[in-house]
């Protein structure tokens, strides 16, 4: 177990009751330490998206254990009492379309969270700003998101995923919608800020071409999780 | 922290300009009609101010002379006149109709008035050009609403009276202007019959055995003379000597002249309580229904405008924001395509008022009660919106 990242034990959820009652997710245990990218696959009604929203406090699971770095924050039941406060401190997201608020540019895009979190407007741009800067996107700071390629567009939201320097990043098939390339290049910069950031990031995809990327892979089927460890995989 | 509901309206304006054009003109012709409504007050206000009459004597148990038709002969106001507490009694005459002009009518109020005493209740009480009436006939005053000029030759009934002078806001309670002339026209001018009808009324007469008996001589032509003759008026408007009240002064008026008399504020009552309350319940559902559909529109627009951003939403839930920072971004809004509105529609109103034909008087408590109204409307409208909002799942951001 570590100290840090994330860390997941006998976590099930089950949706419906008596007859009708669908365990999604069975006992699943997964670890993941800061600084490093793991990625989470598996086929259409698995119970990727349904573990990626009990990790990401959207839904409650129906039992196990949840910790962000230090702290518990689900033991048979939430530790936290605002979850809405944990996940927009703790929890970083990125999703499988960048969805960034039309209406902000892209500082503003990614200063929200922590104008959201109290800090003051022009110290959440300035931290915007460094991040955008490491995510070679700073030329674009004042442009609205209709005006980003789509590449541009997935780096600023991982920049909004990183704002608030969360334990760890919760990436929805980040690559989907981007050709082999521009998919190389965001695994690359989510490898990037785990390590300068330690971020324990989950990427759940399907996409073929970046599962060599990772390192560590943890494959669900029917609510279980199998973790694959492999020498040779990974890629800087 | 950044306002939401302002970088939202910055980056689609054309959609809250244009809206809000739309909700304005509305929102103009809402404030339009409550000017219309407070112009026949003023109109009604400015008929018994302009009068210069404390006192209305009219037919017993009628509510003339404005509301109803009453009739009284026309030297009572002699008696009047000597009892105590009355400064000046005059008679006069009103007669709703059209007044021909060259090739055109023009409604007005005909108002008869007695020759030869400027400042006499009943006159108007300042010129903006001419003089007073000063013939006994032929003579006319004309409210400068009318159009007529000073020399103008005007056509009331079969007798042409020439405009010798112009006054400003006399009109009727329905905003009628007023065309004054001499008291003795204006009772011809009440019952003046075409010649047809005076031949055939004569031939009556003398048809009838009771008028035309030969063993009284002259009879028959005391009654044809009585019948040609109008010695009636409508009202007689009086004025209070200093230091008395309104009702020492009516209370014997109507014991010994067997009259109605009504005091400023019961005429007051009679105009606007009675004489304009079913115009002024017809606006009034005006307000209602242009309330409504102005609620309606800003309803959907701000549905529209929260349905696409569900995604948006849902994703600002997702990562953390509180649902008051949404619900503020959504009433915000709703308030803002208020004030666009609001601000249009006093423009539109304030621009369209002096070209309606009747006074649209625009009160400045009208606009405040207007604005409040409006936002009050755009915060209820603004409800189903929030609602919806409040109900997306955070969980719909991520895919599954």
């Amino acid at each position: 177990m570590t100290a840090k990242g994330i860390h997941i034990e006998r976590l099930s959820k089950r949706y419906g009751e008596g007859d009708t009652a669908v365990l999604a997710l069975k006992n699943v245990n997964m670890t993941v330490a800061p600084g490093e990218v793991v990625g989470l696959i598996g086929p259409s009604g698995s119970g990727k998206s349904t573990l990626l929203k009990c990790l990401g406090a959207v839904i409650d699971p129906t039992a196990g254990r949840m910790m962000l770095g230090d702290e518990v924050i689900y033991d048979d039941g939430w530790k936290v009492r605002d979850l809405r406060a944990l996940r927009r401190d703790k929890i970083g997201f990125v999703f499988q379309a960048p969805y960034l608020i039309p209406f902000l540019d892209v500082t503003d895009n990614v200063a929200l969270l922590p104008m959201l979190a109290g800090v003051p407007n022009e110290r959440a741009r300035a931290r915007a700003l460094e991040l955008l800067t490491a995510l070679d996107v700073q030329h674009r700071a004042n442009a609205m998101p209709s005006q980003l390629s789509g590449g541009e567009q997935q780096r600023v939201a991982i920049a909004r995923g990183l704002v608030n320097r969360p334990p760890v990043i919760l990436a929805d098939e980040p690559t989907a919608p981007l050709d082999s390339q521009r998919a190389l290049a965001v695994i690359r910069i989510l490898n990037d800020m785990a390590r300068r950031y330690q971020t324990a990031i989950i990427v759940v995809t399907h996409d073929e071409k970046i599962i060599p990327t990772f390192k560590r892979i943890y494959h669900i089927r029917d609510g279980v999780t199998h973790e694959e460890v492999g020498e040779g995989r990974g890629s800087d | 922290m950044i306002s939401l509901a302002g970088r939202d309206i910055l980056h689609s304006w054309g959609k809250f300009v244009f809206t809000g054009i739309g909700l304005g003109l509305l929102i103009g012709v809402t404030l339009t009609m409550a000017g219309v409504y407070r112009g026949m007050v003023a109109d009604g206000k400015a008929l018994l101010d302009n009068s210069g009459a404390d006192l209305w004597v009219v037919q017993r148990e009628t509510l003339g002379p404005y509301a109803e038709s009453s009739s009284i002969y026309d030297d009572l106001w002699r008696g009047i006149r000597a009892m105590p507490g009355v400064a000046a009694a005059a008679n006069v005459t009103y007669l709703t109709m059209q007044v021909r002009h060259g090739q055109r009518d023009v409604r007005a109020m005909v108002v008869g008035i007695m020759a030869g005493n400027p400042g006499d209740p009943g006159w108007p009480p300042y010129l903006v050009a001419g003089r007073q009436i000063t013939r006994g006939h032929y003579e006319a005053v004309a409210d400068i609403a009318s159009g007529f000029q000073l020399g103008d030759e005007l056509k009331i009934r079969r007798n042409h009276y020439r405009v010798v002078g112009l006054t400003r806001r006399m009109v009727s309670s329905n905003g009628d202007p007023m065309v004054f002339i001499p008291l003795k026209d204006a009772q011809e001018a009440q019952f003046l019959k075409d010649n047809d009808a005076i031949w055939m009324q004569r031939r009556r007469t003398a048809a009838n055995p009771a008028f035309n008996r030969p063993t009284v001589p002259g009879l028959l032509e005391a009654v044809l003379a009585s019948q040609t003759v109008n010695n009636h008026v409508n009202a007689i408007l009086v004025r209070l000597a200093p230091g008395y009240t309104p009702e020492e002064v009516a209370a014997p008026i109507r014991r010994w002249k067997r009259l109605t008399v009504y005091d400023r504020s019961q005429m007051e009552e009679i105009l606007i309580g009675k004489l304009i309350a079913t115009a002024a319940k017809q606006i009034g559902m005006f307000l209602v229904i242009l309330a409504v559909v102005s609620a309606a529109i800003v309803a959907f627009i701000i549905y529209t405008l929260t349905m696409d951003k569900i995604r948006e939403i849902a994703v600002l839930k997702l990562i953390g924001t509180r649902n008051r920072t949404i619900a503020k971004m959504i009433m915000q809004q709703a308030l803002a395509l208020g004030s666009i509105g609001f601000v249009v529609g006093k423009i539109a109103a304030t621009f369209a008022a002096p070209h309606f034909p009747k006074y649209v008087l625009l009160m400045p408590e009208d606009s405040i009660a207007g604005f409040f109204a409006v936002m009050l409307i755009c915060v209820l409208a603004s409800l189903v919106a929030i609602r919806l909002a409040l109900k997306v799942d955070p969980a719909e951001a991520i895919g599954g």
